[in-house]
C-alpha cells in the first residue's frame, strides 16, 4: 500500500517534469508582467515564421518585473521585455537596460504614444484608468450617476467610492496621477482630503476593490470604483448570461482618466539581437496588435487595426485624458506617495 | 553517534541554506548597501528621521503576539479533544483544518468579506431578521478582521504540533500523579502542561513568525492604515525601488526574529524532557459517556464555525450562479474563451501544483530530517546557533529573497533563475522550519536509555534506529510533510517574485481569473479555489496513508 502510494507520487513528479526536455530550436525569451496575454495562434505564427521557441517568463506585477530586469542587467533574464508603462518608463531608461531599435513598424504608430525619442522603448498598447460605476445601482436608487472627479466630493456620493492604495496598486497609482494632473501639485491633496472626508474606501488592490467592495461583487456596497475604460466590455465578454448592455459605465469626461501606455524593448546583453528585433516588429505588427484588446483589455497602439465588436460597442477612449511626462512622474512619485499617505491614511 | 561524525548530518542542509538563502540574501544586501554617488547606505537615514518605522515595528510585533495568543487559546482545547478521544470523522476533520493554510490571501479575504463584511451573509441576515438599517458588524479595516484570518490560517499549526505530541504523552505519568493524590487540575498544571511545553512553544514560534511577516491578509482585511514591516519592504522595494531602505528593513526583520529564535531555542532545550512516548497514541475507551460526547460536540461545532464557515462560503459562491445553483463556473474552467496562451486546463494546473509540492516536500523532509537528527543530539552551543539559522527563511521578506535570487543565481551552474526547480526550492526553504519544528520535539523526547537498552540487547546502530527512533519519528515527519505540502500548494514565500515559464499552478490560475472584470471570472476563481482545496485535501489523505494505520496525527 505504502509502496504503491510512493510509486504514484513519483509518477506524478515524473509526469510534471516531462516536457521540460529542451528542444533543438533556438529559444527566445520574453520577460513580462502577470497580466500579459495573447492568443495561442498568434504566438504559434511567430514561432513558425522565425523557427524559434518563444519562452515567456513572468514574475509579479509591472513594478516588480521591471525591478528584476534592472537588478539582472549584468546577466539579463530575457531577450525582450514587455510591460514598462509610462509611470515606470523613466526608471527603466535611467537604468539603461534597453537598447535602441527603430522598428520599421513604428511608422504605423501615432507620435503621441512614442514617449522615448531614442526608441529604446516602443509603444505597443495603451489604456485608460478611470472611474466605473454600477449602472443598475444608480437606476434603482434614483440617483444621478457621477460624471466627473469633482462629483465624488458631493454629499450625494458619500460612502460610495472605492479607490486603490497607490502605494501598492498600479491602477491606484494611475488614479493618483490623474488627480495630480487634473488639480496640479498644489491642489491634488485638497481633493484627497475632501474625498477622505466623503468616506471613500481605500482598498488594497484592484481585485480587493472590484471583487470585494464594488456593488457588482456579491456583498459589495459601493457603486463607484477605480478601474479601466475597458472594464464594461470585459463585463459583457465574461458575463454568465448574455447581456444586451454593459452593467457598468466608465467615466471618460475630460481630465478624469489617466492614460497608461505600455512599451516593449530589447534588453541589453541579449545574444540574439536579430531575433529579438523580429519579436518587437511582430508585437507592433497587425496580427499581434489585433489580438491585444480581447487578451489584455487595452487598445492597440496601431490605430488602423480593427477592434472586436465588444470593444466597439462598450468601450470608448477617454476624452483628453491626463498625461504626465515620465520624467515628471519619476521625479514626483515618492513625494506624492508620501503626501498622499500622510493626507489620506494618517 | 560520535559528536564529530554527527556534523556530517548538518552539511547538506547547510549547503542548501548557503546556496539558496545566504548567497542570494548577501548578494541583494551588498548591492543595496553599495555606495551610490559616493554615499553608502544612501537613503537609510530616512529610517531614523521619524518615529514611523518604530511604530510599524511595534504594530507588527503586537499583532503577531496577539494572533499567536488567540490561536493558542482557541486551538489548545481542540488539541486536547483530538489527543484524548477517538471519534468518527476525526481524520477528515484534521485534514480540513489544514486546508485554510493553502488558500491565497485574496481568496481568504474574499471568504471573510462574504461572511462578515458590510454586505456579507451574517449582516444581511441580521438586518433582515431584525429590520435594521445599518449592518451590525463593521469589521472591515479593523484589527479584528485580520486577527480572525490569522487564527483561521494558523489554527492547524497548533492543533497538529501540540495535539500530536499530546496524544503520545505516556499515560503512566498521569496515572502515577493521580495515585499520589493529585486532582485533575493539578495533574494538568504540574504534569501535562510542563511536558507539553516544548510542543506548545514550537507551535507558538511558528505562528508568531508567520504572522510577523504577514502581508496580504493584513493589507486587505486590516486596511491601508495598518502596515507591517513586510508591507513597508514591499512598498519600498517594488514601488519606490528604494533598495537601501528595503534591505535595511529586511535586516531589521531578520535580526528581530533571529533574536527571538535564539531565546526560544535556549528555552526549548531546557524544557525538553526525555520520556517514553507511546509509539502509538493511546486510545480512550470507545464507549463515550454523555460528558465526553458533549465535549467532542462542542469542539467540533466550534471548529465548524471558525474554520468551516469561510470554506463553506467559498464553496457556495462557486456553485451559486446568477441563474441559480449550478456548475456553470466549473464547466467554464474547461473552456478557453479567448483562445489565450494564458489559459490553463484545470488538470494541468493541478498537476503542476502537485509536482512542485511533491518536489518541495521531498527536499524539505530530507533536509529537515537531517537537521533534526543533528540538532537532537548536538551540544548546546552549535545547536543554539544553528537551530535559529535554519528557521530564518520563514522570517525573511519574500520580495527581498526573490530579488536576491534574481541577482545571485545568474551564472552556471547555478543559473536557476527561470528554471522550474527554483519555485520548488523556494517552497522548501519556507517548509524546512515547519519540518524541523514538527520533528525535533519528538526526537528529543526519546530517552537515551531506551537506545542504550537496545544496544545492550545486541542491536546494531541501524537496528536501534529502526526499532526505537523511527516508529516515533515517522509520525512527526508526516506532520512536517503535511505542512511542507500545504506551503507549496499555497505558493508561499518568494515564489511570487521568482520568474517562471509557463508552469501555472492553481493559486496562479486563481490570481489570473481575479485580475479581470466579469462575473464569470470571479466565479471561475471561486471554482478554482475549491479545486485547490479538494486537491490539497486528497494530497493530505494520500500523505496520511503513508503513516501507520493506528496513528491519529
Amino acid at each position: 500500500m505504502k509502496l504503491k502510494t510512493i510509486a504514484i507520487m513519483l509518477t506524478l513528479i515524473g509526469l510534471t517534469l516531462h516536457g521540460q526536455a529542451a528542444e533543438k530550436k533556438p529559444v527566445l525569451t520574453l520577460m513580462t508582467h502577470d497580466s500579459f496575454a495573447v492568443g495561442k495562434e498568434v504566438l504559434a505564427q511567430f514561432e513558425r515564421q522565425q523557427g524559434v521557441t518563444l519562452k515567456i517568463i513572468k514574475s509579479g506585477d509591472a513594478g516588480a518585473v521591471l525591478n528584476q530586469a534592472i537588478l539582472s542587467k549584468a546577466n539579463p533574464l530575457a531577450d525582450v521585455f514587455y510591460g514598462v508603462d509610462n509611470t515606470f518608463m523613466s526608471r527603466a531608461l535611467k537604468a539603461g537596460i534597453f537598447m535602441a531599435y527603430a522598428s520599421p513598424q513604428l511608422k504605423r504608430i501615432p507620435d503621441d504614444l512614442k514617449l522615448d525619442p531614442g526608441n529604446r522603448l516602443l509603444p505597443v498598447s495603451y489604456g485608460d484608468v478611470c472611474l466605473n460605476y454600477d449602472r443598475k445601482w444608480f437606476v434603482d436608487k434614483g440617483i444621478e450617476p457621477p460624471q466627473d472627479l469633482d462629483d465624488l466630493l458631493k454629499p450625494a456620493y458619500k460612502s460610495l467610492t472605492v479607490v486603490q492604495n497607490p502605494a501598492i496598486s498600479s491602477p491606484g497609482m494611475a488614479f493618483l496621477l490623474a488627480t495630480v494632473g487634473r488639480y496640479g501639485q498644489s491642489g491634488y491633496l485638497n481633493f484627497w482630503q475632501q474625498l477622505r472626508a466623503n468616506d471613500a474606501y481605500i482598498a488594497n488592490g484592484w481585485t480587493d476593490a472590484y471583487y470585494g467592495q464594488f456593488t457588482r461583487a456579491k456583498g459589495g456596497t459601493r457603486p463607484i470604483v477605480v478601474s479601466y475604460a475597458s472594464s464594461p466590455s470585459a463585463e459583457v465578454f465574461y458575463s454568465e448570461t448574455k447581456l444586451d448592455d454593459a452593467p457598468t459605465v466608465a467615466i471618460l469626461a475630460p481630465q478624469t482618466a489617466f492614460r497608461q501606455i505600455e512599451f516593449v524593448g530589447i534588453l541589453k546583453g541579449t545574444r540574439q539581437q536579430e531575433l529579438a528585433a523580429k519579436l518587437v516588429d511582430f508585437m507592433l505588427d497587425y496580427s499581434f496588435q489585433q489580438d491585444i484588446p480581447l487578451h489584455m483589455w487595452v487598445f492597440p497602439a496601431n490605430p488602423t487595426v480593427p477592434l472586436p465588436d465588444v470593444f466597439i460597442k462598450y468601450t470608448r477612449q477617454a476624452d483628453n485624458p491626463v498625461m504626465l511626462t515620465p520624467e515628471a512622474i519619476e521625479a514626483g512619485r515618492e513625494k506624492w506617495l508620501e503626501e498622499w499617505t500622510e493626507t489620506v491614511l494618517r | 553517534m560520535k559528536q564529530r561524525s554527527r556534523y556530517f548530518l548538518i552539511i547538506p542542509p547547510l549547503i542548501f541554506m548557503g546556496l539558496f538563502y545566504f548567497y542570494p540574501l548577501a548578494s541583494i544586501f551588498s548591492l543595496s548597501f553599495a555606495p551610490q554617488d559616493n554615499t553608502p547606505f544612501k537613503g537609510v537615514e530616512k529610517l531614523f528621521s521619524s518615529t514611523y518605522y518604530v511604530r510599524v515595528l511595534w504594530f507588527t510585533t503586537w499583532q503577531a503576539a496577539l494572533s499567536t495568543l488567540l490561536t493558542l487559546v482557541l486551538a489548545l482545547p481542540v488539541a486536547f479533544v483530538f489527543a484524548r478521544y477517538t471519534f468518527r470523522g476525526k481524520d477528515l476533520l484534521l485534514s480540513l483544518t489544514t486546508i485554510p493554510f493553502v488558500l491565497p490571501t485574496v481568496v481568504t479575504a474574499a471568504a471573510f468579506s462574504a461572511l462578515l463584511g458590510r454586505g456579507g451573509l451574517v449582516n444581511t441576515v441580521l438586518m433582515q431578521l431584525f429590520g435594521l438599517e445599518q449592518p451590525v458588524f463593521r469589521l472591515e479595516h479593523t484589527v479584528w478582521f485580520f486577527l480572525m484570518a490569522h487564527v483561521f490560517y494558523n489554527f492547524t499549526v497548533v492543533l497538529r504540533l501540540v495535539g500530536g505530541f499530546w496524544a503520545r504523552l505516556p499515560g503512566q505519568v498521569h496515572d502515577a500523579a493521580r495515585m499520589l493524590g493529585a486532582t485533575g487540575r493539578v495533574v494538568f498544571l504540574r504534569v501535562t502542561l510542563p511536558l507539553l511545553a516544548p510542543a506548545i512553544m514550537a507551535a507558538s514560534l511558528l505562528v508568531f513568525v508567520f504572522c510577523f511577516t504577514s502581508f496580504g491578509v493584513v493589507l486587505i482585511l486590516g486596511g491601508p492604515r495598518l502596515a507591517t514591516v513586510e508591507v513597508e519592504i514591499f512598498r519600498q522595494a517594488v514601488h519606490l525601488f528604494n533598495l537601501p531602505v528595503a534591505a535595511a528593513l529586511s535586516l531589521v526583520q531578520i535580526l528581530f526574529t533571529f533574536g527571538l529564535m535564539v531565546a526560544y531555542t535556549r528555552l526549548e532545550r531546557r524544557t525538553s524532557v526525555a520520556l517514553l512516548p507511546e509509539a502509538t497514541p493511546k486510545r480512550t475507551a470507545l464507549t463515550l459517556g454523555p460528558k465526553d460526547r458533549l465535549v467532542i460536540n462542542t469542539c467540533v461545532c466550534g471548529m465548524a464555525v471558525l474554520l468551516g464557515a469561510p470554506l463553506l462560503a467559498l464553496f457556495i459562491r462557486s456553485i451559486l450562479t446568477e441563474t441559480g445553483v449550478g456548475l456553470t463556473y466549473y464547466l467554464a474552467l474547461f473552456e478557453n474563451r479567448a483562445q489565450s496562451i494564458l489559459y490553463v486546463a484545470p488538470a494541468v494546473a493541478i498537476l503542476n501544483s502537485i509536482g512542485f509540492a511533491l518536489a518541495a516536500t521531498l527536499i524539505a523532509l530530507i533536509l529537515g530530517g537531517l537537521s533534526s537528527a543533528f540538532l537532537a543530539g548536538a551540544k548546546a552551543r552549535p545547536a543554539v546557533l544553528l537551530d535559529p539559522i535554519l528557521m530564518l527563511p520563514l522570517s525573511t521578506s519574500a520580495v527581498t529573497l526573490g530579488f536576491g535570487f534574481v541577482v545571485a543565481l545568474d551564472e552556471p551552474p547555478l543559473n536557476l533563475r527561470s528554471s522550474w526547480v527554483l519555485p520548488a526550492i523556494a517552497h522548501a526553504l519556507v517548509a524546512l522550519p515547519f519540518v524541523i519544528r514538527s520533528v525535533l520535539p519528538a526526537w528529543r523526547s526519546i530517552p537515551q536509555s531506551l537506545r542504550e537498552a537496545a544496544v545492550m540487547l545486541g542491536a546494531s546502530p541501524w537496528r536501534v534506529w529502526f526499532a526505537v527512533d523511527w516508529p516515533i519519528l515517522r509520525r512527526a515527519l508526516m506532520v512536517g510533510a503535511v505542512f511542507a505540502f500545504a506551503i507549496s500548494m499555497g505558493e508561499f514565500g518568494a515564489t511570487v517574485f521568482v520568474a517562471r515559464p509557463q508552469t501555472p499552478t492553481l493559486p496562479l490560475a486563481i490570481y489570473r481569473y481575479l485580475s479581470h472584470p466579469g462575473s464569470l471570472n470571479y466565479g471561475q476563481a471561486m471554482a478554482m479555489s475549491c479545486l485547490l482545496m479538494l486537491t490539497t485535501g486528497i494530497g493530505f489523505g494520500l500523505l496520511e496513508k503513508l503513516r501507520p494505520a493506528s496513528g491519529n496525527f
